[in-house]
């Protein structure tokens, strides 16, 4: 290994791969801000400059940057702005955004680099050590656990709504899935519920559906009643972290960099299943008293998916260099320019090409040391967006939630649906409605029912459920999650009502 | 009754909708062959449209008490909040939707942004139109040019 790694050193330090890492991370934070620009698509764009470059260790260093950076940027526009980008950096708007309306924006951004790199780094570490090992494990997960696993994601995702909103959480969870049903679905290319217009046959659009649930309204209710983004004095105050902070997020960062990496690892998971179910995660283990802070700009809860969703994206590294079998859409653009490049992924890859494995997981330190550098001393002035005008911040708002949605289709009906979502979700909003469940089981929806019809099919029946243990296991845990805290919420009231504990 | 419960209502009726879909409407044009198949295209939404009606139900009943918080805006005195300017960007963002295509995106897109900070209240016409200008152009600049993806720039009779 030690052999591997001097390879790897000694290609990713030449000069021209140091600078394909950094233009990579450039390129990628700063087109990753403007919401509607996924890593998925940015990394479409710059495949043929990786190709026509023709030596494929620059080729997936550049790229490999671009993913990072983009993934930084994406949770830069969820922290300012509330409006993600990427599906990857939803969870990060939780906290992220409500600190930045404390006037902590830049606490904010500096909590996202720094975990960031943390869990990049630690990504990394993990690729190397267990790459070879783990390839064998995700071959394990079938497809009736993967749907077990988005079960048990989005029961936590219901679950952590808090007491007296479970059941509005699991109804907008299922208004997601059901609006992911809208369109073909990959399995029976049949058009479903398009109730025969057009424009729905591939679906509702995940961008305008993020823009419509989370940008639209906050731009709507900072119409409706001014108020100051800034905190009180208009300053941006606050931005390094204690040491009081530091110690608190320093477990979550370990935690959440070790659990995003294994869900990275497992094919179809992903950055985004990571953010979501770390943050869950740290949310349902964080004492009484902190808890309570999540979803108001608690570090803890910006720390866990900023952690997680980085620390996965280097473990989707592992399927597609090991296996050849990439996990998530970024990494199969991934592939393709590797093939291109007349590179094939896969067992043989460590053995044939060892310069290109080992020059990627090099350029991975790298790039997160490059990412962390470059963005440290930028914050105060990306923070200083939110000192704009608000007469001008809300025009300028609206027009990137626009654009967000119009650039990924180029069709103007998804302009009409986004305004008319957003007014439906600005009213679900005023009845205080929480409106991320919706977005998660959308972009759950269509991969979580393509897994439970693989395996209906491969089971011929739902005898899938009981004949997997641990997809028994994984959907009782989903089910302890809905049930507990209502359970919970029921023995408190009843306790103050007088009634003695049956114990 | 409440807002949230009048919510739990409409969504109940999407529900029950989707749910007579999926399970009188849509097996109907299921092509022979793939009735032998263990799972149809209804089969998913059948699940999604049960367990939708009872999570709708629990919160139209009642039979989870949430404690009363304070809102952000309270929506029974929404006349209060700059309903007007709301309303007014609204139709805004649906008129540039309608005029991105015939218009092009530069005049559409500057008009977007002049016409928004002019509802909000800024009568600042000398740093109004440079921004919005500047804004327009750039924006398209990075997208059309730099990246490569096409955007009607001009209306079609210029032969943008």
């Amino acid at each position: 290994m030690l052999e591997g790694l001097l390879i790897g050193l000694q290609t990713a330090l030449s000069v021209q791969n140091l600078l394909m890492v950094i233009g990579g991370c450039l390129i990628g934070t700063f087109i990753g801000m403007l919401p509607g620009l996924g890593p998925m698509s940015i990394i479409a764009i710059m495949i043929p400059v990786a190709i026509s470059m023709g030596d494929p260790s620059a080729a997936l260093i550049l790229l490999a940057g671009v993913y990072y950076g983009a993934i930084f940027g994406g949770s830069t526009s969820s922290i300012l702005l509330n409006a993600p980008g990427v599906a990857g950096t939803v969870a990060s708007s939780f906290d992220g955004y409500p600190m930045a309306r404390q006037g902590k924006a830049g606490k904010a951004l500096t909590v996202a680099a720094i975990a960031s790199f943390a869990g990049g780094t630690i990504g990394a570490l993990l690729l190397m050590v267990f790459a070879p090992a783990l390839s064998s494990v995700a071959l394990l997960f079938h497809s009736a656990e993967y749907f077990a696993l988005m079960v048990v994601g989005l029961s936590a995702i219901a679950a952590f709504a808090g007491t007296g909103q479970v059941a509005k959480a699991l109804v907008m969870t299922l208004l997601g899935l059901i609006m992911a049903t809208v369109g073909e679905g990959a399995l029976f290319n049949l058009p479903r519920f398009t109730m025969g217009i057009m424009d729905l046959q591939s679906g509702f659009g995940f961008i305008t559906l993020a823009m419509a649930m989370f940008a639209l309204p906050e731009a709507l209710f900072l119409v409706l009643k001014p108020r100051d983004l800034q905190g009180d004095d208009g300053e941006i105050k606050e931005l390094r972290i204690t040491g009081k902070e530091a110690k608190a997020i320093a477990p979550v960062i370990g935690r959440q960099s070790l659990q995003g990496f294994f869900i990275g690892v497992l094919p179809g998971a992903g950055a985004t299943i990571a953010s979501f179910l770390g943050y869950a995660v740290e949310r349902n283990i964080a004492p009484k008293k902190e808890q309570d802070e999540f979803g108001k700009g608690s570090v803890k809860g910006l720390a866990a998916p900023e952690t997680a969703n980085n620390a996965a994206c280097t473990g989707s590294f592992v399927p597609l260099l090991t296996l050849g079998i990439p996990g998530s859409g970024t990494t199969a653009i991934l592939l393709g320019a590797l093939i291109a490049l007349n590179v094939t992924p896969g067992p043989r890859l460590m053995v044939d090409d060892p310069q290109i494995f080992w020059a990627v997981i090099m350029s991975m330190f790298i790039g997160n040391l490059i990412l962390l550098v470059l963005n440290l001393p930028l914050i105060p002035y990306i923070a200083r967006v939110l000192t704009v005008p608000r007469n001008y911040l809300i025009p300028f708002i609206l027009f990137f939630t626009l654009m967000g949605a119009y650039i990924g289709q180029n069709n103007a009906t998804e302009l009409l649906l986004l305004v008319g979502f957003g007014i439906c979700a600005t009213a679900l909003k005023f009845a205080d409605y929480p409106l991320a469940p919706l977005l998660i089981g959308f972009i759950l929806g269509a991969m979580m029912e393509n897994n439970f019809a693989r395996s209906m099919q491969l089971y011929d029946g739902v005898s899938f459920v009981w004949e997997r243990p641990m997809t028994l296991g994984l959907l009782a845990i989903a089910i302890i999650l809905v049930v507990l805290p209502s359970y919970r919420a029921r023995r408190a009231k009843a306790r103050q009502d007088g009634v003695a504990e049956g114990d | 009754m409440a807002l949230d419960r009048w919510l739990a209502l409409v969504l109940l009726g999407i529900c029950l909708a989707y749910g007579y879909a999926a399970w009188f409407t849509m097996d109907a044009g299921l092509a022979p062959f793939m009735k032998r198949n263990p799972i149809w295209p209804s089969t998913f939404p059948k699940v999604l449209s049960v367990l939708g009606i009872i999570a709708a139900l629990v919160i139209l009943l009642g039979f989870e008490k949430a404690a009363p918080k304070e809102a952000d805006i309270d929506y029974r005195r929404l006349g209060e909040y700059n309903l007007g300017q709301a309303l007014l960007l609204l139709a805004l963002m649906v008129v540039y939707a309608l005029c991105l295509r015939p218009l092009g995106f530069l005049i559409s897109t500057s008009a977007l942004l002049f016409l928004g900070s002019f509802i909000l209240g800024e009568r600042k016409w000398h740093i109004m139109l440079p921004v919005a200008l500047i804004a327009a152009v750039s924006v398209w600049y990075l997208v059309q040019v730099v990246l490569g993806i096409y955007m009607r720039p001009l209306p079609g009779i210029l032969g943008g």
